[in-house]
Protein backbone atom coordinates (compact mmCIF):
# COMPACT_ATOMS: atom_id res chain seq x y z
CA UNK A 1 0.00 0.00 0.00
CA UNK A 2 1.17 3.51 -0.79
CA UNK A 3 0.83 6.18 1.90
CA UNK A 4 1.30 9.88 1.29
CA UNK A 5 2.22 12.18 4.18
CA UNK A 6 1.69 15.88 3.47
CA UNK A 7 4.25 18.05 5.22
CA UNK A 8 4.84 21.77 5.46
CA UNK A 9 7.79 23.78 6.66
CA UNK A 10 7.00 26.54 9.14
CA UNK A 11 9.07 29.01 11.18
CA UNK A 12 10.11 27.46 14.49
CA UNK A 13 7.71 28.48 17.29
CA UNK A 14 10.56 30.41 18.99
CA UNK A 15 10.68 32.76 15.99
CA UNK A 16 10.13 36.45 16.62
CA UNK A 17 8.17 37.60 13.59
CA UNK A 18 9.55 40.67 11.78
CA UNK A 19 7.92 42.25 8.74
CA UNK A 20 9.45 43.16 5.41
CA UNK A 21 10.01 46.90 4.83
CA UNK A 22 6.86 47.13 2.65
CA UNK A 23 4.81 45.15 5.24
CA UNK A 24 3.60 42.74 2.56
CA UNK A 25 5.09 39.70 4.22
CA UNK A 26 7.36 38.45 6.98
CA UNK A 27 11.11 38.98 6.86
CA UNK A 28 12.65 35.50 6.41
CA UNK A 29 16.08 36.65 7.61
CA UNK A 30 17.23 34.46 10.49
CA UNK A 31 14.05 32.35 10.50
CA UNK A 32 14.71 28.72 11.44
CA UNK A 33 12.43 26.47 9.36
CA UNK A 34 11.12 23.25 10.88
CA UNK A 35 8.57 20.61 9.97
CA UNK A 36 5.15 21.74 11.18
CA UNK A 37 4.85 20.03 14.61
CA UNK A 38 1.47 18.42 13.81
CA UNK A 39 2.93 16.90 10.61
CA UNK A 40 5.40 14.97 12.76
CA UNK A 41 2.47 13.02 14.24
CA UNK A 42 1.34 12.23 10.67
CA UNK A 43 4.85 11.05 9.70
CA UNK A 44 5.04 8.86 12.81
CA UNK A 45 1.60 7.38 12.06
CA UNK A 46 2.72 6.42 8.54
CA UNK A 47 5.99 4.86 9.74
CA UNK A 48 4.18 2.85 12.43
CA UNK A 49 1.70 1.58 9.82
CA UNK A 50 4.63 0.55 7.62
CA UNK A 51 6.31 -1.25 10.54
CA UNK A 52 3.10 -3.18 11.30
CA UNK A 53 2.20 -4.15 7.72
CA UNK A 54 3.91 -5.71 4.69
CA UNK A 55 4.45 -3.96 1.37
CA UNK A 56 3.94 -0.39 2.50
CA UNK A 57 5.65 2.53 0.78
CA UNK A 58 5.54 5.85 2.62
CA UNK A 59 6.06 8.99 0.54
CA UNK A 60 6.44 12.49 1.99
CA UNK A 61 4.94 15.18 -0.23
CA UNK A 62 5.37 18.93 0.04
CA UNK A 63 4.92 22.13 -1.96
CA UNK A 64 7.60 24.83 -1.71
CA UNK A 65 11.00 26.10 -2.85
CA UNK A 66 13.47 23.23 -3.14
CA UNK A 67 16.38 25.09 -1.56
CA UNK A 68 14.39 25.46 1.65
CA UNK A 69 12.02 22.49 1.91
CA UNK A 70 14.61 19.86 0.96
CA UNK A 71 15.65 19.76 4.62
CA UNK A 72 12.14 18.92 5.78
CA UNK A 73 11.97 16.02 3.32
CA UNK A 74 15.39 14.75 4.47
CA UNK A 75 14.21 14.87 8.09
CA UNK A 76 11.04 12.92 7.25
CA UNK A 77 13.10 10.33 5.35
CA UNK A 78 15.58 10.13 8.24
CA UNK A 79 12.64 9.29 10.53
CA UNK A 80 11.75 6.38 8.22
CA UNK A 81 9.78 7.70 5.25
CA UNK A 82 10.83 5.83 2.05
CA UNK A 83 10.92 8.59 -0.54
CA UNK A 84 9.69 12.10 -1.32
CA UNK A 85 7.68 13.99 -3.87
CA UNK A 86 8.42 17.69 -4.13
CA UNK A 87 6.28 20.23 -5.94
CA UNK A 88 9.05 22.76 -6.45
CA UNK A 89 7.78 26.35 -6.56
CA UNK A 90 8.67 29.77 -5.15
CA UNK A 91 5.09 30.97 -5.52
CA UNK A 92 2.98 31.77 -2.44
CA UNK A 93 -0.04 29.59 -3.18
CA UNK A 94 -3.36 29.77 -1.36
CA UNK A 95 -4.89 26.71 0.29
CA UNK A 96 -7.00 25.63 -2.68
CA UNK A 97 -4.17 25.95 -5.22
CA UNK A 98 -1.87 24.02 -2.88
CA UNK A 99 -4.49 21.29 -2.52
CA UNK A 100 -4.94 21.15 -6.30
CA UNK A 101 -1.17 20.78 -6.80
CA UNK A 102 -1.01 17.99 -4.20
CA UNK A 103 -4.06 16.24 -5.66
CA UNK A 104 -2.67 16.27 -9.19
CA UNK A 105 0.75 15.10 -7.99
CA UNK A 106 -0.77 12.21 -5.98
CA UNK A 107 -3.14 11.17 -8.79
CA UNK A 108 -0.22 11.03 -11.22
CA UNK A 109 1.50 8.51 -8.94
CA UNK A 110 -1.34 5.97 -9.22
CA UNK A 111 -3.00 3.96 -6.46
CA UNK A 112 -2.77 4.91 -2.79
CA UNK A 113 -4.37 3.68 0.42
CA UNK A 114 -3.97 6.49 2.92
CA UNK A 115 -3.14 10.20 3.04
CA UNK A 116 -1.94 11.75 6.29
CA UNK A 117 -1.35 15.36 7.33
CA UNK A 118 -1.12 17.48 10.48
CA UNK A 119 -4.44 18.93 11.70
CA UNK A 120 -3.16 22.43 10.94
CA UNK A 121 0.05 24.28 10.19
CA UNK A 122 1.09 26.57 13.01
CA UNK A 123 2.08 29.44 10.70
CA UNK A 124 -1.25 30.39 9.12
CA UNK A 125 -3.55 28.06 11.07
CA UNK A 126 -5.88 28.07 8.05
CA UNK A 127 -6.32 24.28 8.44
CA UNK A 128 -7.82 23.81 4.99
CA UNK A 129 -5.36 22.06 2.65
CA UNK A 130 -5.80 18.45 3.88
CA UNK A 131 -9.61 18.47 3.67
CA UNK A 132 -9.59 20.30 0.33
CA UNK A 133 -7.18 17.62 -0.86
CA UNK A 134 -9.53 14.88 0.41
CA UNK A 135 -12.39 16.46 -1.53
CA UNK A 136 -10.32 16.72 -4.73
CA UNK A 137 -9.21 13.08 -4.35
CA UNK A 138 -12.80 12.01 -3.63
CA UNK A 139 -11.92 10.27 -0.37
CA UNK A 140 -13.47 10.52 3.12
CA UNK A 141 -11.65 12.21 5.99
CA UNK A 142 -11.42 12.41 9.74
CA UNK A 143 -9.74 15.49 11.19
CA UNK A 144 -8.02 16.31 14.51
CA UNK A 145 -7.52 12.59 15.11
CA UNK A 146 -5.87 11.23 18.26
CA UNK A 147 -6.47 7.50 17.80
CA UNK A 148 -6.57 5.10 14.83
CA UNK A 149 -7.27 1.43 14.30
CA UNK A 150 -6.88 -0.26 10.92
CA UNK A 151 -8.73 -3.37 9.76
CA UNK A 152 -9.26 -4.85 6.29
CA UNK A 153 -9.83 -1.81 4.14
CA UNK A 154 -11.12 0.50 6.88
CA UNK A 155 -9.76 2.86 9.50
CA UNK A 156 -11.54 3.79 12.71
CA UNK A 157 -10.46 7.27 13.76
CA UNK A 158 -11.17 8.87 17.13
CA UNK A 159 -10.97 12.51 18.09
CA UNK A 160 -11.70 14.78 21.02
CA UNK A 161 -13.27 18.12 20.25
CA UNK A 162 -14.68 21.15 22.03
CA UNK A 163 -16.07 20.57 25.50
CA UNK A 164 -14.40 17.16 25.83
CA UNK A 165 -16.76 15.52 23.32
CA UNK A 166 -15.28 12.39 21.74
CA UNK A 167 -16.24 11.11 18.30
CA UNK A 168 -15.37 7.96 16.38
CA UNK A 169 -15.65 7.59 12.63
CA UNK A 170 -15.16 4.52 10.44
CA UNK A 171 -13.74 5.38 7.03
CA UNK A 172 -13.27 3.21 3.96
CA UNK A 173 -9.70 3.37 2.64
CA UNK A 174 -8.30 5.28 0.88
CA UNK A 175 -8.96 8.03 3.39
CA UNK A 176 -7.46 11.27 4.73
CA UNK A 177 -6.51 11.47 8.41
CA UNK A 178 -5.32 14.74 9.97
CA UNK A 179 -3.27 14.18 13.09
CA UNK A 180 -3.59 15.88 16.46
CA UNK A 181 -1.12 15.84 19.32
CA UNK A 182 -1.71 12.66 21.29
CA UNK A 183 -1.98 10.36 18.25
CA UNK A 184 1.53 9.07 18.99
CA UNK A 185 4.96 10.23 20.09
CA UNK A 186 7.07 11.12 17.05
CA UNK A 187 10.52 9.54 17.04
CA UNK A 188 13.76 11.44 16.54
CA UNK A 189 15.78 10.67 13.45
CA UNK A 190 18.62 8.26 14.29
CA UNK A 191 22.14 8.77 12.98
CA UNK A 192 21.92 5.74 10.61
CA UNK A 193 18.50 7.10 9.57
CA UNK A 194 20.06 10.45 8.68
CA UNK A 195 22.79 8.70 6.63
CA UNK A 196 20.23 6.56 4.80
CA UNK A 197 17.99 9.53 4.05
CA UNK A 198 20.67 11.09 1.87
CA UNK A 199 20.36 8.17 -0.54
CA UNK A 200 16.55 8.10 -0.64
CA UNK A 201 14.94 9.48 -3.80
CA UNK A 202 13.28 12.91 -4.02
CA UNK A 203 11.12 13.19 -7.13
CA UNK A 204 10.64 16.75 -8.30
CA UNK A 205 7.70 18.16 -10.26
CA UNK A 206 6.76 21.72 -11.19
CA UNK A 207 3.41 23.51 -11.11
CA UNK A 208 3.52 23.42 -14.92
CA UNK A 209 3.88 19.63 -14.89
CA UNK A 210 0.74 19.49 -12.74
CA UNK A 211 -1.26 21.97 -14.81
CA UNK A 212 -1.50 24.48 -11.96
CA UNK A 213 -1.51 28.18 -12.82
CA UNK A 214 -0.65 30.81 -10.23
CA UNK A 215 -3.40 32.97 -11.78
CA UNK A 216 -5.92 30.69 -10.06
CA UNK A 217 -4.80 31.91 -6.61
CA UNK A 218 -7.90 33.45 -5.01
CA UNK A 219 -6.61 34.55 -1.62
CA UNK A 220 -3.54 36.54 -0.60
CA UNK A 221 -2.25 37.96 2.66
CA UNK A 222 -1.34 41.65 2.39
CA UNK A 223 -0.64 44.63 4.68
CA UNK A 224 0.87 42.75 7.60
CA UNK A 225 0.84 44.42 11.01
CA UNK A 226 2.58 43.65 14.28
CA UNK A 227 0.37 43.79 17.38
CA UNK A 228 0.18 47.17 19.08
CA UNK A 229 2.45 47.49 22.11
CA UNK A 230 0.56 46.90 25.32
CA UNK A 231 0.63 49.72 27.87
CA UNK A 232 2.86 48.92 30.86
CA UNK A 233 1.48 46.35 33.26
CA UNK A 234 -0.04 47.78 36.46
CA UNK A 235 1.77 46.03 39.31
CA UNK A 236 -0.36 45.61 42.43
CA UNK A 237 1.53 45.52 45.72
CA UNK A 238 0.85 44.79 49.37
CA UNK A 239 -0.43 41.69 51.14
CA UNK A 240 -2.36 39.05 49.15
CA UNK A 241 -5.57 40.63 50.54
CA UNK A 242 -4.49 44.11 49.40
CA UNK A 243 -3.53 42.81 45.96
CA UNK A 244 -6.82 40.94 45.54
CA UNK A 245 -8.95 43.91 46.69
CA UNK A 246 -7.12 46.26 44.32
CA UNK A 247 -7.40 43.77 41.44
CA UNK A 248 -11.13 43.19 41.88
CA UNK A 249 -11.70 46.97 42.04
CA UNK A 250 -9.75 47.49 38.79
CA UNK A 251 -11.51 44.61 37.04
CA UNK A 252 -14.86 46.11 38.05
CA UNK A 253 -14.22 49.81 37.52
CA UNK A 254 -11.41 50.09 34.96
CA UNK A 255 -11.57 46.94 32.81
CA UNK A 256 -15.33 46.54 33.47
CA UNK A 257 -15.18 42.78 33.07
CA UNK A 258 -16.70 41.67 36.38
CA UNK B 1 -24.66 40.70 -1.72
CA UNK B 2 -26.29 37.33 -1.34
CA UNK B 3 -25.11 35.87 1.97
CA UNK B 4 -25.61 32.42 3.43
CA UNK B 5 -24.99 31.98 7.15
CA UNK B 6 -24.41 28.53 8.68
CA UNK B 7 -26.26 28.54 12.01
CA UNK B 8 -25.37 26.49 15.07
CA UNK B 9 -27.79 26.20 17.95
CA UNK B 10 -28.30 24.51 21.29
CA UNK B 11 -31.60 23.89 23.11
CA UNK B 12 -33.49 25.65 20.30
CA UNK B 13 -31.40 28.80 20.80
CA UNK B 14 -29.02 30.23 18.22
CA UNK B 15 -25.45 30.18 19.57
CA UNK B 16 -23.76 33.52 20.25
CA UNK B 17 -21.03 32.68 17.73
CA UNK B 18 -23.72 32.32 15.03
CA UNK B 19 -25.31 35.63 16.09
CA UNK B 20 -21.85 37.15 15.50
CA UNK B 21 -21.93 35.71 11.95
CA UNK B 22 -25.41 37.21 11.39
CA UNK B 23 -24.15 40.55 12.75
CA UNK B 24 -21.24 40.51 10.30
CA UNK B 25 -23.50 40.22 7.24
CA UNK B 26 -26.32 42.42 8.47
CA UNK B 27 -26.73 45.44 6.22
CA UNK B 28 -29.33 47.04 3.99
CA UNK B 29 -27.81 45.85 0.75
CA UNK B 30 -27.54 42.17 1.67
CA UNK B 31 -29.93 39.31 1.24
CA UNK B 32 -29.43 36.96 4.17
CA UNK B 33 -30.34 33.31 4.01
CA UNK B 34 -29.43 30.74 6.63
CA UNK B 35 -29.05 27.01 7.02
CA UNK B 36 -28.84 24.65 9.98
CA UNK B 37 -28.72 20.89 10.39
CA UNK B 38 -29.89 18.58 13.20
CA UNK B 39 -33.04 17.85 15.21
CA UNK B 40 -34.91 21.12 15.76
CA UNK B 41 -33.04 22.95 12.98
CA UNK B 42 -36.45 23.80 11.49
CA UNK B 43 -37.55 25.52 14.73
CA UNK B 44 -35.30 28.57 14.40
CA UNK B 45 -37.36 30.68 12.00
CA UNK B 46 -39.00 32.85 14.69
CA UNK B 47 -35.60 34.00 15.93
CA UNK B 48 -34.19 34.42 12.41
CA UNK B 49 -37.01 36.75 11.33
CA UNK B 50 -35.57 39.46 13.58
CA UNK B 51 -32.35 39.25 11.56
CA UNK B 52 -34.15 39.85 8.27
CA UNK B 53 -33.60 36.29 7.10
CA UNK B 54 -35.98 35.52 4.24
CA UNK B 55 -35.28 31.84 3.79
CA UNK B 56 -33.93 29.25 6.21
CA UNK B 57 -32.83 25.84 4.96
CA UNK B 58 -33.01 23.07 7.53
CA UNK B 59 -32.37 19.36 7.67
CA UNK B 60 -33.81 17.39 10.59
CA UNK B 61 -33.04 13.85 9.48
CA UNK B 62 -29.36 13.97 10.49
CA UNK B 63 -28.73 14.37 14.18
CA UNK B 64 -25.43 12.65 14.80
CA UNK B 65 -22.43 14.60 13.62
CA UNK B 66 -20.94 13.29 10.39
CA UNK B 67 -18.70 15.52 8.27
CA UNK B 68 -19.80 13.93 5.00
CA UNK B 69 -23.55 14.32 5.63
CA UNK B 70 -23.11 17.86 6.99
CA UNK B 71 -21.05 18.84 3.97
CA UNK B 72 -23.54 17.27 1.55
CA UNK B 73 -26.33 19.28 3.20
CA UNK B 74 -24.40 22.55 2.84
CA UNK B 75 -23.62 21.67 -0.79
CA UNK B 76 -27.33 21.17 -1.52
CA UNK B 77 -28.17 24.54 0.06
CA UNK B 78 -25.46 26.26 -2.00
CA UNK B 79 -26.85 24.78 -5.21
CA UNK B 80 -30.24 26.33 -4.35
CA UNK B 81 -29.07 29.68 -2.98
CA UNK B 82 -25.96 30.46 -5.09
CA UNK B 83 -24.44 32.70 -2.37
CA UNK B 84 -21.72 35.30 -3.01
CA UNK B 85 -20.48 34.79 0.52
CA UNK B 86 -20.90 32.06 3.12
CA UNK B 87 -20.28 32.92 6.77
CA UNK B 88 -19.78 30.35 9.52
CA UNK B 89 -17.98 30.02 12.85
CA UNK B 90 -14.29 29.11 12.85
CA UNK B 91 -14.63 26.08 15.13
CA UNK B 92 -14.30 22.30 14.84
CA UNK B 93 -17.48 21.96 12.78
CA UNK B 94 -16.78 24.84 10.41
CA UNK B 95 -13.18 23.77 9.90
CA UNK B 96 -14.34 20.19 9.28
CA UNK B 97 -16.89 20.95 6.56
CA UNK B 98 -16.11 24.16 4.70
CA UNK B 99 -12.66 23.36 3.24
CA UNK B 100 -14.35 20.53 1.33
CA UNK B 101 -17.19 22.85 0.29
CA UNK B 102 -14.61 25.38 -0.97
CA UNK B 103 -12.86 22.69 -2.99
CA UNK B 104 -16.10 21.37 -4.48
CA UNK B 105 -17.35 24.80 -5.57
CA UNK B 106 -13.92 26.43 -6.21
CA UNK B 107 -14.64 29.15 -3.66
CA UNK B 108 -12.11 31.32 -1.82
CA UNK B 109 -11.74 30.15 1.78
CA UNK B 110 -10.43 31.75 4.95
CA UNK B 111 -10.71 30.67 8.60
CA UNK B 112 -10.00 32.46 11.90
CA UNK B 113 -11.19 35.87 10.72
CA UNK B 114 -11.14 38.50 13.47
CA UNK B 115 -12.29 41.59 11.57
CA UNK B 116 -14.74 41.81 8.70
CA UNK B 117 -16.35 44.77 6.98
CA UNK B 118 -18.95 44.01 4.34
CA UNK B 119 -20.58 47.36 3.74
CA UNK B 120 -18.70 48.46 0.64
CA UNK B 121 -15.73 46.39 -0.39
CA UNK B 122 -15.11 43.24 1.54
CA UNK B 123 -12.41 43.93 4.13
CA UNK B 124 -11.11 41.04 6.13
CA UNK B 125 -8.30 40.66 8.68
CA UNK B 126 -6.92 37.71 10.60
CA UNK B 127 -3.95 36.83 12.81
CA UNK B 128 -0.99 34.80 11.55
CA UNK B 129 1.70 32.89 13.48
CA UNK B 130 -0.76 32.46 16.38
CA UNK B 131 -1.10 36.21 16.81
CA UNK B 132 2.52 37.27 16.36
CA UNK B 133 1.18 39.44 13.52
CA UNK B 134 -2.04 40.13 11.62
CA UNK B 135 -2.66 40.52 7.90
CA UNK B 136 -5.36 41.68 5.56
CA UNK B 137 -6.98 38.93 3.51
CA UNK B 138 -7.19 40.03 -0.12
CA UNK B 139 -9.47 38.23 -2.54
CA UNK B 140 -8.10 38.35 -6.07
CA UNK B 141 -11.16 37.33 -8.10
CA UNK B 142 -14.94 37.42 -7.87
CA UNK B 143 -15.51 33.76 -7.00
CA UNK B 144 -17.72 33.01 -4.04
CA UNK B 145 -16.14 33.35 -0.62
CA UNK B 146 -16.31 31.28 2.52
CA UNK B 147 -15.49 33.26 5.66
CA UNK B 148 -15.06 31.51 9.00
CA UNK B 149 -15.22 33.97 11.90
CA UNK B 150 -13.35 33.43 15.12
CA UNK B 151 -15.76 33.55 18.10
CA UNK B 152 -15.84 36.60 20.42
CA UNK B 153 -14.46 39.04 17.83
CA UNK B 154 -17.51 40.59 16.18
CA UNK B 155 -20.02 42.51 18.33
CA UNK B 156 -23.55 41.22 18.19
CA UNK B 157 -25.81 43.98 16.85
CA UNK B 158 -29.45 44.36 17.80
CA UNK B 159 -31.83 42.42 15.60
CA UNK B 160 -35.06 44.33 15.23
CA UNK B 161 -36.60 43.43 11.90
CA UNK B 162 -39.87 41.59 11.55
CA UNK B 163 -39.47 39.47 8.48
CA UNK B 164 -41.35 36.20 8.16
CA UNK B 165 -38.73 33.54 7.57
CA UNK B 166 -39.72 30.71 5.29
CA UNK B 167 -38.43 27.29 6.38
CA UNK B 168 -37.29 25.08 3.53
CA UNK B 169 -36.72 21.45 4.46
CA UNK B 170 -33.79 19.72 2.80
CA UNK B 171 -33.54 15.95 2.83
CA UNK B 172 -30.17 14.56 3.84
CA UNK B 173 -28.54 12.66 1.03
CA UNK B 174 -27.89 8.95 1.35
CA UNK B 175 -24.47 8.23 2.83
CA UNK B 176 -21.88 7.17 0.26
CA UNK B 177 -20.67 4.24 2.31
CA UNK B 178 -17.28 5.94 2.51
CA UNK B 179 -17.73 7.07 6.10
CA UNK B 180 -19.84 6.30 9.11
CA UNK B 181 -20.11 7.85 12.56
CA UNK B 182 -19.62 5.11 15.15
CA UNK B 183 -20.09 7.18 18.28
CA UNK B 184 -20.40 10.69 19.64
CA UNK B 185 -19.98 11.04 23.38
CA UNK B 186 -20.74 14.46 24.74
CA UNK B 187 -18.17 15.73 27.19
CA UNK B 188 -19.24 16.44 30.76
CA UNK B 189 -18.01 19.98 30.57
CA UNK B 190 -20.76 22.55 30.33
CA UNK B 191 -18.06 25.17 29.96
CA UNK B 192 -17.39 26.95 26.70
CA UNK B 193 -14.38 25.79 24.74
CA UNK B 194 -11.22 27.86 25.25
CA UNK B 195 -11.59 29.36 21.78
CA UNK B 196 -15.08 30.65 22.62
CA UNK B 197 -14.63 31.49 26.30
CA UNK B 198 -15.16 35.02 27.66
CA UNK B 199 -12.98 34.30 30.70
CA UNK B 200 -10.05 31.90 30.96
CA UNK B 201 -8.08 30.81 34.02
CA UNK B 202 -4.78 29.27 32.86
CA UNK B 203 -2.14 27.56 34.95
CA UNK B 204 1.49 26.65 34.44
CA UNK B 205 4.40 24.96 36.10
CA UNK B 206 4.16 27.33 39.07
CA UNK B 207 1.27 25.16 40.30
CA UNK B 208 3.92 22.57 41.18
CA UNK B 209 1.74 19.48 40.72
CA UNK B 210 -1.30 18.25 38.82
CA UNK B 211 -3.57 18.13 41.90
CA UNK B 212 -3.14 21.87 42.41
CA UNK B 213 -5.17 22.57 39.26
CA UNK B 214 -8.09 22.25 41.69
CA UNK B 215 -7.20 25.80 42.80
CA UNK B 216 -7.86 26.99 39.25
CA UNK B 217 -11.14 25.10 38.95
CA UNK B 218 -12.22 26.71 42.24
CA UNK B 219 -11.32 30.15 40.87
CA UNK B 220 -13.00 29.40 37.54
CA UNK B 221 -16.34 28.57 39.20
CA UNK B 222 -17.41 32.07 40.38
CA UNK B 223 -16.04 33.56 37.13
CA UNK B 224 -17.84 30.98 34.96
CA UNK B 225 -14.44 30.64 33.29
CA UNK B 226 -12.85 27.90 31.22
CA UNK B 227 -9.60 26.41 32.52
CA UNK B 228 -6.51 26.47 30.29
CA UNK B 229 -2.86 25.54 30.66
CA UNK B 230 0.65 26.18 29.42
CA UNK B 231 2.46 23.70 27.20
CA UNK B 232 4.86 22.80 30.01
CA UNK B 233 2.15 21.25 32.17
CA UNK B 234 0.47 19.54 29.20
CA UNK B 235 3.81 17.92 28.36
CA UNK B 236 4.10 16.85 32.01
CA UNK B 237 0.76 15.09 31.60
CA UNK B 238 -1.03 17.15 34.28
CA UNK B 239 -3.87 18.16 31.94
CA UNK B 240 -4.97 17.07 28.42
CA UNK B 241 -3.72 18.81 25.27
CA UNK B 242 -7.23 20.20 24.65
CA UNK B 243 -6.50 22.69 27.47
CA UNK B 244 -3.25 24.00 25.98
CA UNK B 245 -3.08 27.69 25.08
CA UNK B 246 -0.31 28.65 22.67
CA UNK B 247 1.09 28.23 19.20
CA UNK B 248 0.86 24.43 19.32
CA UNK B 249 -2.38 24.59 21.28
CA UNK B 250 -5.32 26.96 21.11
CA UNK B 251 -5.29 30.60 20.17
CA UNK B 252 -7.66 32.39 22.51
CA UNK B 253 -9.30 35.81 22.71
CA UNK B 254 -11.26 36.18 25.96
CA UNK B 255 -12.20 39.45 27.65
CA UNK B 256 -10.31 38.35 30.74
CA UNK B 257 -7.33 35.98 30.90
CA UNK B 258 -5.66 34.84 34.13
CA UNK B 259 -2.10 33.53 33.74
CA UNK B 260 -1.27 31.82 37.01
CA UNK B 261 2.19 30.39 37.58
CA UNK B 262 2.95 30.85 33.88
CA UNK B 263 6.28 32.52 33.11
CA UNK B 264 5.31 33.39 29.51
CA UNK B 265 7.15 31.50 26.76
CA UNK B 266 6.88 33.23 23.37
CA UNK B 267 4.50 30.51 22.07
CA UNK B 268 2.15 31.02 25.03
CA UNK B 269 2.26 34.82 24.75
CA UNK B 270 1.32 34.48 21.06
CA UNK B 271 -1.60 32.16 21.79
CA UNK B 272 -3.10 34.50 24.41
CA UNK B 273 -2.29 37.77 22.63
CA UNK B 274 -5.92 38.30 21.57
CA UNK B 275 -7.00 38.62 25.23
CA UNK B 276 -8.44 42.04 26.10
CA UNK B 277 -7.34 42.03 29.76
CA UNK B 278 -4.61 39.84 31.22
CA UNK B 279 -4.02 39.26 34.94
CA UNK B 280 -0.68 37.61 35.76
CA UNK B 281 0.08 36.03 39.12
CA UNK B 282 3.69 34.91 39.44
CA UNK B 283 6.36 34.81 42.12
CA UNK B 284 9.06 36.07 39.73
CA UNK B 285 8.67 39.78 39.05
CA UNK B 286 10.97 39.43 36.02
CA UNK B 287 8.76 36.78 34.33
CA UNK B 288 8.06 37.76 30.68
CA UNK B 289 4.32 37.30 31.27
CA UNK B 290 4.20 40.69 33.05
CA UNK B 291 5.25 42.48 29.84
CA UNK B 292 2.05 41.25 28.16
CA UNK B 293 -0.27 41.72 31.12
CA UNK B 294 -2.70 44.44 32.15
CA UNK B 295 -2.49 43.75 35.88
CA UNK B 296 0.38 42.02 37.65
CA UNK B 297 0.45 40.42 41.10
CA UNK B 298 3.88 39.33 42.26
CA UNK B 299 3.60 36.78 45.04
CA UNK B 300 2.82 33.23 46.06
CA UNK B 301 -0.07 31.96 43.96
CA UNK B 302 -0.95 29.47 46.71
CA UNK B 303 -1.70 32.46 48.98
CA UNK B 304 -3.23 34.81 46.40
CA UNK B 305 -5.53 32.49 44.44
CA UNK B 306 -7.63 31.22 47.39
CA UNK B 307 -8.09 34.82 48.62
CA UNK B 308 -9.16 35.87 45.13
CA UNK B 309 -11.59 32.94 44.85
CA UNK B 310 -13.24 33.84 48.17
CA UNK B 311 -13.46 37.51 47.20
CA UNK B 312 -15.11 36.69 43.86
CA UNK B 313 -17.58 34.35 45.56
CA UNK B 314 -18.62 37.18 47.88
CA UNK B 315 -19.47 39.55 45.00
Amino acid sequence: MRIFVCIKQVPDTETRIKLTSDSQGIDPTGVKWVINPYDEFAIEEAIRFKEANDDVQVTAITVGPKARVNNALLTAMAMGVDDSLLVNTDAALDALTTAQALANAIKAEGEFGLVLAGKLAIDGNVSAVPLMLAELLGIPHASVVNSTEYSDGFVTAGREIEGGTTEKFKLRLPAMITANKGLNKPRFASLPGIMKAKKKPIKEVSLDDLGIKTESIKVKFTNFELPAEKPACKMLGGSPEDQVNELVKLLQEEAKVL
Amino acid sequence: MNALVFIEYKDNKIKKSSLECLSAVKGDSHTIQTCAIGAGSDQLTAALGAWGVTKHYSCTDVDTYNPELYKNFVAKVIEQTKPDVIVATSNNVGRDIFPRVAAQFSMAYMSDITEVEMDSDLEVKRPLYAGKCTAQVTFTDDSGKILLLRPNQISVVEASESVTTENIAIAAGAPSGQSETLSVEKGESEKLDLTEAETIVSGGRGLKEAENFKLLHDLAAPLNATVGASRAVVDLGWVPHSLQVGQTGKTVAPSLYFAIGISGAIQHLAGMSGSKNVVAINKDEKAPIFQKSTYGLVGDLFEIVPVLTEKLKSL
